[in-house]
């Protein structure tokens, strides 16, 4: 018997107090997340009017030059690599093994980043491959300017190591990344948004995780305009772990955009989603949309799906949606947890009430919010970047915090 | 030596009702080497009283005058007045997740005294005050207050107290919820804290056991946001036998 459970979060989280925990619940027909379309013709997909489940969060009308059908402007995107000796950099051609084995292109976007970049950035680990420092890729892009890229990650089986895709500059870029990890591998794929504020990025992450591989995949996202992340994750074969990991920091005027959809289709794999948000200032949007799903055949299935956002100024919006659709009763857990909240005013006053100062109460308030999916992150420099970034950013958060302050006063 | 001086407080709170008042002219002097018990009924405004002098933003002061050594406490910020040598030991003490014990004790530690203590001694110190207080020291990298039950909650706030060394403490409760044991070895802290002749201490409670081991020298019931009586340590022993009753206007 095949037994459906679908689940859905009804009104999104947003600007406000909203919590969100259980397990599997009340079914809700949906169409299951498995019949997503994907192709890798440019004309399967239209330019998309916001009205489609998968864009209905997502500013469209400043997506325009992303999703032209056209390739890269000359110097639009630079990489840089630096790697290992371990590593082996090349590139493909649209339809040249293995770039498309693993990622189908589910949207405009990624199908532009597919079948207009003429050179795919191919980086492979050797198997048995035990890297000491991670692979670097600067992806620099320039203001004005639209790019595509797309990357194919490549690991062999028992091979460890981490792979950077650090994004700054600016420019439109459409870009899709696709990751094979091998058997018994350990992988951690970081990509860093660290655009200037006028960038716009549009990504598609598609992973296929090996057979009692551990796959780590963390999304940050700080700069651009307009950030979508779309990760997806299948297993090739049973006892697979995904940790999926985000970290979002969203001021006035930024959308940033992160959806995840872990596929369990062979038995006993795990998939571990976190991600958090901190938002502030007028307009601030972020969106969090999050789909796990577990097929008749994935018995023993471990998942939990966490996101929370911490809302610091009036005006900033952060939409979550966490869905999990069940189809064998055979599963080790499933749940989920999403909330959204202002800051707390009482954590505030208890600092405060021991002489800590204003602005370093809210400091070590944020930074006590992402405590812990920093420390899962576990690459000790990005670690570091991202407690500077996330100081850097609260910079702001304390000028508009203390003006705020000061009209109460 | 500290004097907290309180002078004809009133303070109210914004409710979906309108202004209420909670505090209808509170006086009271707390000088330091003094232990003074304040008890009263629920809802008679003991923790307003607490929260107020903290500078809590929900509470509104709208008569009165508190000083600490004729400093005007309600000019200051809520970090100002901690620093100034005011501490509370709050009823329900708030979790900070994600911020340690050590992380927030040594950050607390520097803003109070305007410098980073020495980290040798400093480590000691805690370990020593955590060890006296029966706190494990694995407690030091947990989150402020995460996760802690509510006597440990306590405890960590007389460790507070011990640590930043304050001129004024206001303990709000801090003997409901604990075990006969747990009440002892807080006790026993405070009296540490004591001995040193240099706090002033007001111990809000509802029970007399924890006068047993803290010795007030003045006791004051406290009726309908204001002080009705006060007295030496027998007038709670007389408020353990006759509850509030004789303080309580009867209803209409
Ligand atoms: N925001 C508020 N809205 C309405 N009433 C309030 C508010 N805050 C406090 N009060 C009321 O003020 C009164 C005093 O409260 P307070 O917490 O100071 O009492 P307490 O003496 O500490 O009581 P307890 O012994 O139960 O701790 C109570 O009646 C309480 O309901
Ligand atoms: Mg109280």
């Amino acid at each position: 018997m095949t037994n459906t459970t679908q689940e859905q979060a009804a009104p999104t989280a947003q600007n406000g107090l909203f919590e969100h925990a259980h397990g599997a619940g009340s079914p809700v027909p949906l169409q299951s997340r498995a019949e997503r379309r994907t192709s890798f013709d440019v004309a399967d997909f239209a330019l998309p009017t916001g009205r489609e489940e998968e864009w209905r969060f997502t500013p469209i009308d400043l997506l325009r030059g992303v999703l032209e059908d056209r390739v890269s402007d000359p110097g639009a995107l630079s990489y840089d690599v630096s790697a290992p000796d371990a590593v082996v950099v090349g590139s493909l051609t649209p339809g040249q093994s293995p770039r498309g084995s693993v990622l189908a292109p589910a949207d405009r976007a990624a199908v532009l980043a597919h079948a207009r970049t003429p050179e795919a950035l191919h980086v492979r680990i050797a198997p048995d491959a035990q890297l000491s420092e991670p692979v670097r890729v600067v992806l620099q892009g320039a203001a004005g300017l639209r790019s595509n890229t797309h990357v194919v990650i490549d690991a062999g089986a028992h091979s460890s190591g981490t792979v950077v895709l650090d994004h700054v500059g600016s420019g439109q870029h459409a870009g899709n990344v696709e990751i094979r990890t091998g058997d018994g591998s350990q992988i951690t794929v970081v990509s860093l948004q660290r655009w200037a504020d006028d960038a716009i990025h549009l990504a598609q992450h598609d992973a296929q995780v090996g057979r009692d591989a551990r796959f780590k995949h963390v999304v940050v996202s700080l700069g651009g305009k307009v950030v979508r992340v779309n990760v997806n994750v299948r297993y090739a074969g049973p006892g697979g772990e995904a940790t999926l990991l985000g970290v979002y920091f969203a001021d006035a005027g930024q959308h940033l955009e992160h959806r995840s959809f872990v596929d369990h289709e062979p038995a006993r794999c795990t998939s571990l989603v976190t991600y958090k948000g901190a938002l502030q200032g007028e307009t601030a949007h972020t969106v969090w949309v999050g789909d796990v799903l577990i097929q008749a055949s994935a018995e023993g299935t471990s998942t939990y799906e966490l996101n929370r956002n911490l809302v610091l100024t009036e005006g900033a919006r952060a939409d979550s949606v966490p869905n999990l659709e069940i189809k064998t009763g055979q599963i080790e857990g499933a749940g989920h947890a999403s909330a959204t909240g202002r800051f707390d005013d009482e954590q505030l006053f208890y600092l405060q009430a021991r002489g800590i100062p204003q602005v370093e109460a809210r400091r070590l308030v944020v930074r006590g919010f992402f405590a812990d999916v920093i420390a899962q992150i576990a690459v000790p420099d990005i670690q570091e970047l991202l407690m500077a970034a996330i100081e850097e950013e609260l910079t702001g958060a304390m000028l508009v915090g203390s003006a705020a302050a000061g009209e109460q006063a | 030596m500290a004097t907290l001086k309180i002078r004809d407080l009133h303070v109210s709170v914004e409710t979906e009702q309108g202004t209420k008042e909670i505090l209808r002219g509170v006086d009271l002097t707390v000088r330091s080497g003094e232990t003074h018990a304040i008890m009263g009924p629920n809802g008679s405004g003991k923790s307003t009283l607490a929260y107020s002098i903290a500078g809590h933003p929900k509470y509104t002061v709208t008569n009165g005058t508190v000083t600490l050594d004729d400093e005007d406490l309600l000019a200051m910020s809520v970090d100002e007045r901690a620093r100034a040598g005011l501490f509370l030991a709050m009823q329900y003490p708030v979790e900070v997740p994600g911020v340690t014990v050590a992380n927030f004790l040594r950050t607390a530690k520097t803003a109070i005294d305007g410098e980073a203590p020495k980290l040798r001694t400093w480590v000691k110190d805690v370990k020593t005050a955590m060890t006296q207080l029966r706190m494990d020291p694995a407690f030091a990298e947990r989150g402020v207050n995460e996760g802690f039950s509510g006597g440990e909650k306590k405890r960590h706030e007389i460790l507070q107290m011990e640590l930043l060394a304050p001129r004024v403490a206001i303990l709000d409760e801090t003997d409901s919820g604990l075990d006969v044991d747990a009440l002892k070895v807080v006790s026993e802290g405070v009296n540490r804290v004591k001995a040193s002749g240099e706090v002033g201490v007001l111990l809000i409670t509802h029970y007399t056991r924890i006068l047993r081991y803290i010795t007030p020298d003045f006791v004051h019931v406290f009726v309908d946001g204001r002080i009705a009586e006060q007295g030496g340590r027998e007038l709670a022993d007389r408020l353990e036998n006759e509850g509030y009753d004789r303080f309580v206007p009867a209803p209409a």
